[in-house]
């Protein structure tokens, strides 16, 4: 699963998602009737990434850094500011209404709370069916019954339990559920966001480990937005992180979690605690201060400089590129260099 | 399942809180739901308890017992005690409880934007508790909140104590709330999940900002969570909770050298680690049982890999593994054999 | 289309027949997992047999078949839909019970009042003008000396007519208006709630006396048409929150993703969920109406003799009220009780529906 490479896998896989200078402003208005413009919160600034077929890039980042925005606006839930994203040649921004139901079929989303993604009154026959509802044609309505209970079986399910509804089944069970609906078109990329937060601890595991061997048997792309870096570090080839709207870092596993050069990746890891009391006190901790600051008001240069130890005239002066900085993984640092803060 | 005869604080009532064989039942129009079916554990001062368990192990239900502020109806202590310093709070009538509340034992919540009063400053919230209880004036109460806000590490805490809580980011309403339980220096702390909903860079440095004011006090911590690593970095001693019931306890480095529980040793080899890649996931099979109707014999035994036909019919006591530590297995030594179930080291 | 054919077989190896031409692993099927013969990846497979495994293991040593029991960790449990829910807690309430005994006694008396009464409602003798009650007439008799308890009986099919008639407009009205607003949002929905403010600016009983004066006519459908504008704006605005809240679920998310229609999002996935608390106070709101036509009817503004209502026969007995109480007392009480009926089954239903409150 690992992807052994430098920084970028072997050029002779395939890109199936290039994703360029995805920018997503919210406006925010003043007033209810005549509304005003007094600014706008800047979600998304110029995230650009590649997803090669059958990889999993772990998007990662804390609360309002943009990372869910990217998933709904790479499923046109949302429509981007600007920028382009192009699957099977065409940017996805610009499709007209016909051809964007073509690629509903092939991008799909799992969502984070098993208990809301999943329509309350309906059986999950039903919701495994509905996309064929919707694209029909797909599948012949007599073969939908052993279809979906086929789907049922191949993400861990009783298949007898069709004419069940949400409601009767666990978190984890539900989650499978929200999965074999994502599978029923066969996709080629799955959006997982945030799959397992809501889920127990020993459920998690469970999801985690078929999200892998679906992945294997569909050819799956996965996009895995989690803020959980343990279980991004368990399952993806590649890891973007993301700091108020951009790509701080991207590399492949063992480039982000072992040779980190941002400081905010630096500072992100340190902080994730090791279940092993053996290693406690002994790991160095940047402690950043400070919040966040508002992304409709993001500083100026280097939005991380606020909070970074590193920081200096410079980087309120010049926005760092993501880019190659004598490293083996791009990093968005002007100071970039490696510290290791996750233990051997 | 006794651990207080053996044990020679508890009789003299020198424990700084002594729980014993604790039952909660909440009576639901859909049936009894057995929360908590009789936990006992002690907590000394400057010590540090986890509490470890998945939803609706029971974990945070035992904490409001503790607290007393259990809705009844639907929920009832059916059966136990909760020893103070060697008093049982359960004997006590509602107005002597109160007056433990917030001045002996206080309590965070893993929500902290829905536990404080949007309407009011936060100022005026962290300064009521000595209004209240101490009779203090209205600048006097002001002063003192400044005071704690400092001590919870608020910068500008002199600008910002008129401030409502929408103003503060996660992170800073955690540390009003931290500010607002240590106001009346309580000798038991109660954090409930209190960084579950905090991002991890916020969560280290409430995690700190606790052990350090732990350091200060000398306050007894209980820490309920789910959260094994958060657990390996703070905790003393570490009770697992299962489906009501605590199925192991002893030191945090014993336990996670080598469980002696297989849920313990289930938890330990599903989740994934951030210094490890690529290691195989081994999820404990199921899921939790409903509270409502909880497995006979061992609760754990549909998941359990080890279980025989005696786990199915007999109700494991707390086995005595070591001086300092039980675990509710009748084959915690096969369990303790299987050396793979630890996370000390396991890199 | 060649991405489909890419997939496809891929997709079909996880049937029932074992067939596994592509699963990454050549293991062949477990020989302890009978109840899914499927091949595919080994760890998938353990853990799903594992969990119908601990499934069947509760449910031998629990004491219900309940499904719910054996895979749910949640308290407290959910073992029917919402409705089913609601009926069960519903035929517990004693409020409820009555109130629905009284409902289902009015509707018989308004479909059928020869069943109560054999008396014809417009026969009477001036003889027996404002008699008192008596064993042979229960309620005496009014001024036209008609039989009392025959006019009140005849009287129920008018107001429960009108209640039902203009909610059942204003539930169609609030739907479609409410969806249109909540779903669409920004310019629509201002026009529509603005207008809806207008309306609602207008006190039901002075609205209603203007419009009807205006009318000139006043029967059934023109008191009924006064309503049903009056009435319209608070249910609307009930169901364009409930789509407002509605449309930010995950399943509509979802549901959008697959690429399903604005209808098929609305009629599936908002509507079912979000029409409960519209339900509710409808229910609430019959007993209102009712209440309005009676206080219409009684300003003189509502229906107009020879028809039969209770706000009439009130309006009728208030300058007897001293020497023949009757008159007033009858009409009076069963109007209160239709009226409580409805808002207490509203009430019911309210608690029933949210699990809040449960």
């Amino acid at each position: 699963m690992a992807d052994e490479g430098n920084g970028r896998p072997a050029p002779e896989r395939d890109v199936i998602l290039k994703v360029e200078n995805l920018v997503k402003h919210f406006p925010l208005t003043q007033g209810i009737v005549f509304k005003k413009h007094v600014g706008a919160v800047k979600a998304v600034e110029g995230v650009s990434f590649d997803l090669y077929r059958g990889e999993t890039l772990g998007l990662v980042g804390e609360s309002g850094c943009g990372k869910s925005t990217v998933a709904k606006l790479l499923l046109r839930l949302e429509e981007a500011t600007s920028g382009s994203a192009i699957y099977d040649g065409k940017d996805i921004f610009k499709l007209p209404r016909k051809e964007l139901r073509a690629l509903r079929r092939n991008i799909q989303i799992v969502f984070q709370d098993p208990y809301a993604s999943l329509n309350p009154r309906m059986t999950v026959g039903d919701i495994v069916a509905e996309p064929w509802e919707i694209h029909q044609g797909r599948m012949g309505k007599a073969e939908r019954r052993s279809r979906v209970q086929d789907l049922l079986a191949r993400v861990g399910l009783d298949p007898d339990h069709v004419n069940r509804y949400p409601h009767q089944f666990s978190g984890g069970q539900r989650q499978r559920i929200g999965i074999a609906r994502a599978l029923a078109l066969n996709p080629d990329i799955i959006i997982c966001d945030e799959p397992v937060s809501a889920l127990d601890v020993s459920v998690q595991a469970q999801v985690v480990n078929l999200l892998n061997a679906l992945q294997s048997d569909f050819n799956l792309s996965y996009i895995f937005i989690a803020h959980d870096l343990a279980v991004v570090r368990h399952i993806s080839d590649r890891v973007a992180v993301m700091y108020l709207g951009k790509i701080m870092e991207v590399g492949n596993q063992d480039q982000i979690y072992d040779r980190p050069t941002h400081p905010y990746t630096q500072a992100l890891l340190s902080a994730v605690p090791v279940p092993d009391p053996a290693v406690r006190g002994e790991r160095k901790r940047m402690v950043l201060t400070g919040d966040v600051p508002s992304p409709a008001n993001p500083p100026s240069g280097c939005v991380f400089r606020t909070r970074c130890w590193k920081a200096q005239e410079k980087c309120a002066e010049e926005v760092p590129a993501l880019e190659n900085r004598g490293f083996d993984h791009p990093s968005a640092c002007h100071f970039a260099e490696i510290e290791r803060v996750v233990p051997v | 399942m006794d651990v207080t005869t053996d044990d020679p604080k508890a009789a003299e009532g020198q424990h700084l809180l002594q729980v014993e064989d604790l039952h909660v039942e909440f009576r639901t129009q859909y049936g009894t739901v057995n929360a908590v079916n009789g936990i006992s554990y002690s907590l000394d001062e400057r010590e540090t308890l986890a509490i470890l368990g998945e939803s609706g192990s029971g974990k945070s239900v035992s904490a409001q017992a503790i607290m007393g502020i259990i809705d009844s109806p639907p929920g009832f202590i059916t059966k136990g005690a909760l020893r103070f310093r060697g008093t049982d709070l359960l004997g006590l009538d509602e107005s002597e409880r109160r007056s433990y509340r917030g001045q002996k034992i206080a309590m965070i919540f893993q929500d902290a934007l829905t536990a404080l009063n949007p309407v009011y400053s936060v100022g005026f919230q962290i300064g009521e508790m000595f209004r209240v209880h101490r009779g203090a004036s209205r600048s006097e109460a002001k002063k003192k909140a400044i005071e704690l806000m400092d001590r919870v590490r608020i910068p500008a805490a002199k600008e910002r104590v008129g401030e409502y809580p929408h103003q503060f980011s996660g992170g800073m309403r955690q540390r009003v709330m931290i500010a607002m339980a240590l106001s009346l220096d309580p000798d038991i702390l109660i954090a409930d999940e209190p960084t579950t909903a905090l991002d991890v860079t916020v969560q280290a440095q409430i995690m700190e900002l606790l052990s350090e004011l732990q350091g200060e006090t000398g306050m007894g911590l209980i820490l309920i969570t789910h959260d094994l690593a958060v657990v390996a970095d703070v905790a003393d001693r570490v009770a697992v909770m299962y489906a009501g019931k605590i199925v192991e306890t002893g030191s945090v480095f014993e336990v996670y050298e080598n469980a002696a529980h297989p849920y313990t040793e289930g938890l330990m080899s599903s989740i994934p680690r951030i210094d490890q890649k690529g290691r195989e996931l081994n999820p404990i099979r199921g899921a939790p049982p409903s509270l409502m109707r909880i497995p006979p014999g061992c609760p754990f035994h549909p998941r359990c890999p080890y279980a025989r036909d005696v786990c199915r019919v007999d109700l494991p006591p707390l086995y005595e593994v070591s001086a300092s530590r039980r675990s509710a297995c009748h084959f915690f030594e096969e369990v303790l054999a299987n050396v793979e179930g630890g996370l000390t080291g396991g890199r | 289309m060649t991405e489909d054919d890419r997939t496809k077989p891929q997709a079909t190896s996880t049937d029932m027949t074992g067939i596994d031409g592509d699963s990454p692993l050549p293991g062949g099927p477990p020989t302890d997992a009978p109840e899914v013969g499927e091949a595919a990846e080994e760890e998938v497979r353990e853990e799903e047999q594992i969990q119908f495994g601990a499934e069947a293991g509760l449910q031998t040593g629990g004491t219900t078949g309940q499904i719910t029991a054996a895979t749910g960790g949640d308290v407290p449990l959910h073992q029917a839909s919402l409705w089913g829910d609601a009926w069960k807690q519903l035929r517990k309430k004693p409020l409820f019970i009555i109130a629905a005994l009284f409902l289902v006694l009015f509707t018989v008396m308004s479909v059928a009042p020869g069943l109560f009464t054999s008396q014809d409602p417009r026969f009477c003798n001036l003889s027996f003008s404002v008699d008192r009650p008596s064993g042979s007439h229960w309620f005496g008799y009014d001024i036209q000396g008609c039989d009392y308890f025959t006019r009140v009986v005849y009287g129920t099919r008018v107001s429960l007519l009108i209640g039902l008639l203009v909610v059942g407009f204003d539930v169609v009205i609030a739907i479609i208006l409410g969806s249109i607003a909540g779903y669409y949002g920004g310019f629509l929905d201002a026009l529509v709630g603005r207008f809806a403010d207008i309306w609602f600016a207008i006190p039901t009983t002075l609205g209603g006396i203007v419009f009807l004066n205006l009318l000139g006519q006043r029967g059934l459908w023109q008191v009924s048409l006064v309503l049903v504008v009056l009435a319209w704006p608070t249910l609307m605005r009930l169901m364009r929150a409930s789509v407002v809240s509605g449309k930010e679920a995950d399943y509509v998310m979802a549901a959008r993703a697959l690429g399903a229609g604005d209808w098929r999002i609305l009629r599936l996935h908002i509507l079912p969920n979000g029409i409960a608390p519209v339900i509710v106070y409808a229910t609430i709101t019959v007993g209102i109406i009712i209440s309005a036509e009676a206080a219409l009817s009684f300003l003189g503004v509502g229906l107009q003799l020879p028809a039969i209502s209770w706000g009439l026969m009130i309006s009728d007995a208030q300058s007897r009220i001293l020497t023949s109480p009757h008159l007033l007392f009858f009409p009076a009480i069963f109007l209160s009780t239709l009226v409580l009926s409805f808002i207490l089954l509203g009430d019911a239903l309210r608690d029933a529906l949210d699990p809040r409150l449960r």
